[in-house]
């Protein structure tokens, strides 16, 4: 393996909505290239971890150093601009826009982005309905053009939330692909997902998450040994 | 003599043309008001001032430079549209984290201190706005007069509204507009500076706004209440296109002052209710009105 570059550096992370203290005390390091993924039962904290780095939470403390920039302080708008592509859980695909004005919204935030045709050919069926209003797609399709959408941007750190939830076996398998040709790209994946079947084959590491904090790292090849912590965790 | 309805063709025609007239600063003014709507959530009570603003940044323009009319047009809207994306920088962002009804206060606020502060400085009767020289006079229709001013502001009018349409529906810039309307903590976290947007988005509705105030400067009187009298139908127009939709402001805004305008031949006694007897109809049969989506 090449030398490691350290893409993201997250220490110390509390967050709060309002009165509410959310995250408690949350490190988490991932490097260039890794696809790691945050688990845990619904409510553990693991939406509000991408949402803090996205600066989309009330109020933060901590440290966040994205490709070597500190970004505690740093406005939501700039935070993408730093080569970070983010996807709701709601998707949020936009019914005023059709697809192919969903997928050319985002702007370009580094060179080395998928260009439309690209996106295409990963993604035939948006091929096809590119003219259509962007909520009338099924939930899978929906799904793709929100994942797509971030492709075109150029980032070289994804953030996912909970991008197989509710969908088709087939659709689920045909993200897993994705995925996977994603990282062989050379693009550093965090993953929020309920599904460890989903994760396990794909991911390098995860991380386990409970009552906003880490409680355990578990890596690729420790998912035998630690089968019992992921047990108590997740009811796997 | 030709008759329409049992109605003299050319009273017919002059009171549709007074109709489109009218018609055309709704739609401009509710224009306006949808579009900083769409963003901003907020109703901008201070539309009214803002068109007025319009109106007398052009006599200021006129009596204390000598700039003529048509560099007024262009300029009194980038003033008055500077003036109100620095209200909305410095007042209505401080309140953008409360309920919304608290920016429909403060705009309502800031229209009663403009109009008072114009009111003490200029007094309540109106000043006179000569009508540009290149659009004096007229042209006889046959059937009806028409002053070249009275044609321009319809032309001009419809121009601008579908040039405004376009820019919103048609272009990326319009599309971070309408994505924004609909998620901007999304847009925000994809790289758009969604503050900067609301902020220039409330000035051009504001800008908008002046545009109609400068139109409307040589045909009436530039008074301290021209916007204050105008905002309640328009905000009747607004009502009944749909709160929000571009089109719906454009349409309903030329419609109903043709509807105003018909009702003035037919049955002049109902000429200043019938837009608001119609906007409880369409309360009634489509809540979200004409053109609005259903929530």
């Amino acid at each position: 393996m090449s030398k490691t570059y350290e893409q993201l550096n997250i220490t110390e992370l509390h967050a709060y909505y309002g009165e509410s203290h959310i995250l408690h005390g949350i490190d988490l390091q991932i490097n260039r290239g890794e696809l790691v993924t945050l688990l845990g039962r619904n409510g553990s904290g693991r939406s509000t971890t991408l949402k803090s780095i996205m600066n989309m939470v009330g109020r933060r403390t901590g440290s966040i150093v994205i490709n070597g920039n500190e970004t505690i302080e740093t406005a939501p708008h700039h935070i993408a601009r730093l080569g970070v592509g983010y996807c709701p859980e709601e998707r949020g695909i936009f019914s005023s826009l059709n697809v192919e004005e969903n997928l050319l919204l985002p702007p370009t935030v580094r060179s080395g982005g998928m260009s439309l045709d690209e996106i295409y050919d990963m993604f035939p069926n948006l091929y096809e309905r590119r003219k259509s209003v962007g909520t009338r797609l099924s939930g899978g399709e929906q799904q793709m053009l929100a994942l797509a959408r971030i492709l075109r941007t150029g980032a070289n750190m994804l953030l996912l939330d909970e991008i197989t939830e509710g969908l088709a076996p087939v659709i689920v398998q045909k993200l897993a692909e994705v995925l996977t040709q994603l990282k062989e790209k050379g693009l550093t994946i965090l993953l929020v997902e309920q599904s460890f079947r989903f994760a396990a084959p794909i991911a390098d590491r995860h991380y386990l998450m409970e009552h906003g904090q880490i409680v355990e790292e578990v890596k690729k090849d420790e998912l035998e040994s630690k089968k019992e912590i992921l047990n108590t965790y997740l009811g796997v | 003599m030709t008759m329409i309805f049992g109605v003299p063709a050319a009273a017919f025609f002059g009171q549709l043309l007074l109709g489109l007239i009218n018609g055309a600063f709704y739609a401009l003014l509710s224009l306006g008001l949808a579009i900083i709507f769409g963003l901003l959530k907020i109703i901008n009570f201070a539309h009214g001032a803002q068109y007025m603003l319009g109106a007398f940044a052009a006599y200021l323009l006129l009596n204390l430079l000598g700039i003529n009319y048509w560099a007024a047009l262009f300029l009194a809207p980038l003033i008055v549209g500077i003036i109100g994306a620095l209200i909305e920088r410095y007042l209505l962002r401080r309140i953008t984290h409360i309920d919304h009804i608290y920016g429909l206060l403060l705009t309502f606020g800031l229209a009663l201190i403009i109009q008072g502060l114009f009111t003490n400085l200029f007094g309540v009767s109106g000043n006179r706005y000569p009508v540009p020289s290149e659009l004096s006079g007229g042209i006889n229709l046959g059937f009806m007069f028409l002053p070249f001013y009275r044609g321009w502001i319809v032309a001009i009018a419809v121009v601008v509204c579908i040039a405004v349409w376009f820019l919103i529906e048609k272009t990326k810039l319009g599309g971070y507009l309408r994505a924004g309307t609909e998620n901007p903590a999304l847009m925000q976290a994809f790289g758009i500076n969604v503050p900067l947007l609301v902020t220039l988005t409330y000035g051009f509705g504001v800008a908008l706004a002046a545009f109609a105030g400068v139109l409307a400067a040589p045909i009436y009187s530039v008074a301290p209440g021209m916007g204050a009298n105008l905002l309640i139908v328009v905000f009747a127009v607004v009502v009944i296109g749909g709160m929000g939709s571009i089109m719906g402001a454009i349409v309903t805004g030329l419609a109903m002052g043709i509807v105003e305008g018909l009702t003035k031949v037919y049955y002049p006694e109902a000429s200043n209710t019938v837009i608001f007897l119609v906007m409880i109809f369409v309360l009634l049969l489509r809540p979200a009105g004409l053109f609005g989506k259903e929530a």
